[in-house]
């Protein structure tokens, strides 16, 4: 935990005055909520938004809420989706196409509609995941405009994790559950109120409006402890190291087969993967056919289409789909982003409808060896 | 930056059909018909129908014709049905161009053979029509092109021009003989055995079918040649070009942007593996 900051103590009962401030500062606040049985991210106004007591009982292909006799508002892991719906939206304009009626057309950048938004709740996986976003979204030769416009206006509350999932396993990656870097101002919950720290020229202004008083030496050890029984009690685990050469050594590896028996190629893992950023270009053209919408959809190496070039998809069995998520997450993405692009937060495991668990599946890559050169 | 993203509006001049399935599209920019559109050799563009989609096309005119490109397209899908009507004096959208190219100066002074399979030849097309433009700067050219029947041979009175240039062969071959083909019959790569070069002073670029390639540079690197003077152009869905969207991925490489022509030495072991 960063503490080389002024770290403060927000009393529970002065928490609705951050809201009070986020939106005097004009700020659409977006946080966490209980919807569907889970914890959605999505625009609250007040505290009485944020979930009570919500406890994530979370295992491979399964999750579900239940409720602990607690105030804390953030005594759960993670639901489906945090960030990055709101920086790469699910769908979104691209341009717009419009052809006069002697044949011209013309080309319009779909307007900007992004606002200035505070997201309360963020973990530390999530905070590590936008860093990845950012470097592709941002850091190659074409930074992606909408996402610019979006990230410019973020303002980043995170909250430390201490109620970890069985499914997670941030600890192994390096990722978690303490957020270090990469936020505005970070909480630490404790049944009384929120230790304070800020990570910014943004944070430190917000911070210095609020009714803090000072930590007590008490307060932030609570904190402490916390996020180091929340990496303790993980049981899950990467194998440690960086995994790229193991993997692609194991290319024709027996066991992407049996992992593609289960699979069922559905992209769920894809889909709430707080990193992955396949995208597919969709037309929608109004009903005269004057105008028409460039859309960008999110898209899934587990779909055919998703690497078809005539006559046929690169990629054409679950085997070679599985593969090709596997080891771009955990291999591959160090060559692009320097890094891997697994960040340990566990949903892929959560939200697969067979529980298939890369946990479970890297042990039985590594047994294998390949055949000498 | 970010209004060179969305598509310019171009003309199609001129529009020749190459085959039953293929055609040439000859496109102007509309705006700024002063500025040139300047690219190079093995690049390719994003090009859409009004209302359809987009396709990434390969250029293959000249960079020094300046006021048009060219686009020869094969009738394949959704879009590139659509592009088949369209007819001269229609528009099109156009982003780029993408992508790497060729590295044609490194191959100046050079004797170069050229192998491509099928319409996989259109991204070498461009590197055939800058090397006879230029006779002078390069050595023998050699282009070895290989279709799966007679009617997919197109640009076959070009290449018959093309022959008759000095210090240029062109040797086509067909998978299946047909009335009037005066080819060779098998695979491109048959071509390659009876093929004389100097190791020292040839270069080599290659686009087509992957398994065609790798067992084309096999026969290559047997002859004599170094890796390191054999190139590629890949092919892989490419729906932004840009790098963004992931369809185009070859494990750490995104085809569109560090693509689509590589060093061979520098995917060798990608293209190894089926299904990458």
């Amino acid at each position: 935990m960063d503490t080389d900051d002024l770290t403060g103590f927000l009393p529970r009962s002065s928490f609705k005055d951050l809201f009070t401030l986020l939106l005097r500062e004009g700020f659409r606040i977006v946080g966490p909520r209980e919807e569907d049985g889970t914890i959605v991210f999505k625009p609250v106004t007040s505290i009485s938004d944020l979930p009570v007591g919500v406890r994530d009982d979370q295992s491979p292909g399964r999750y579900r809420i239940s409720h602990q006799p607690t105030v804390r508002n953030f005594s759960w892991a993670n639901g489906p989706q945090a960030l990055k719906p709101l920086l790469f939206p699910p769908v979104e304009t691209l341009w717009e196409s419009r052809q006069d009626p002697d044949g011209r057309l013309s080309f319009l950048n779909a307007p900007d509609l992004s606002l200035p938004t505070a997201v309360i709740g963020l973990r530390s996986c999530d905070l590590v995941a936008l860093d990845l976003q950012d470097r592709h979204f941002l850091n190659g030769p074409f930074p992606d405009r909408g996402y610019r416009s979006r990230r410019e206006k973020l303002l980043l509350i995170g909250v430390h994790c201490s109620h970890p999932a069985a499914t997670c396993f941030c600890a192994s990656t390096g990722d978690g559950p303490g957020i270090r870097s990469g936020f505005d101002l970070v909480l630490g919950e404790t049944d009384e109120g929120f230790v304070v720290s800020a990570g910014s020229e943004k944070g430190r202004n917000l911070r210095d409006q609020l009714p803090l008083r000072p930590a007590l030496a008490k307060e932030i050890q609570i904190v402490r402890e916390e996020i180091e029984a929340a990496a303790r009690i993980q049981t899950r685990a990467l194998p440690p190291g960086n995994l790229r050469d193991r993997l692609f050594l194991r290319l024709e590896a027996p066991h992407w087969d049996t992992v593609a028996q289960r699979c069922l190629s559905c992209g769920n893992c894809t889909m709430v993967c707080p990193t992955c950023f396949c995208s597919r270009n969709l037309e929608e053209t109004d009903l005269p056919g004057n105008t028409s919408k460039t859309l960008r959809q999110w898209d899934s190496c587990f779909t055919s289409e998703h690497s078809y070039i005539h006559p046929a998809p690169v990629r054409g069995t679950t085997t070679f789909r599985y593969r090709q998520w596997l080891t771009h997450k955990l291999g591959s993405w160090h060559d692009q982003y320097g890094r891997s692009g697994c960040v340990g937060c566990g949903r892929c495991l959560t939200w697969c409808p067979t529980g298939i668990d890369m946990t479970q599946d890297l042990p039985h890559l590594f047994s294998w060896e390949p055949p000498g050169e | 930056m970010n209004e060179g993203r969305i598509p310019r509006s171009a003309t199609v001049i001129d529009r020749i059909d190459e085959s039953p399935t293929v055609f040439t599209l000859r496109l102007r920019l509309e705006e700024d018909p002063d500025t040139p559109f300047v690219f190079r050799p093995g690049q390719f563009n994003m090009v859409g129908v009004f209302g359809v989609g987009e396709v990434p096309l390969s250029i293959v005119s000249d960079p020094l014709d300046i006021d048009f490109f060219d686009h020869t397209v094969r009738i394949v899908g959704r879009v590139t049905t659509a592009m088949a009507r369209v007819r001269p004096g229609e528009r099109l959208g156009i982003r780029g161009p993408f992508g790497s190219g060729w590295p044609v100066e490194q191959a100046v002074g050079r004797d170069i053979v050229l192998v491509s399979g099928g319409l996989g030849c259109a991204p070498l097309v461009s590197v055939v029509n800058y090397i006879s433009r230029r006779r002078d700067q390069f050595g023998q050219m050699t282009l070895l092109h290989g279709v799966k029947s007679p009617e997919e041979m197109i640009y076959r009175e070009r290449f018959k021009e093309l022959s008759r240039q000095d210090r240029t062969r062109i040797l086509l071959t067909s998978d299946r003989a047909g009335d009037g083909w005066e080819g060779s019959v098998g695979p491109v790569t048959a071509l390659l055995d009876d093929l004389r070069f100097n190791p020292d002073t040839t270069s080599a670029k290659l686009c087509g079918p992957e398994p065609m390639m790798v067992a084309a540079v096999k026969k290559l690197i047997t002859g004599g040649m170094a890796e390191e003077e054999i190139f590629v152009s890949l092919e892989r869905s490419m729906q932004c070009a840009e790098g963004l969207c992931g369809h185009c991925m070859l494990v750490g490489h995104f085809i569109c942007r560090d693509g689509p022509v590589f060093r061979y030495r520098d995917i060798r072991p990608l293209l190894e593996h089926k299904g990458l």
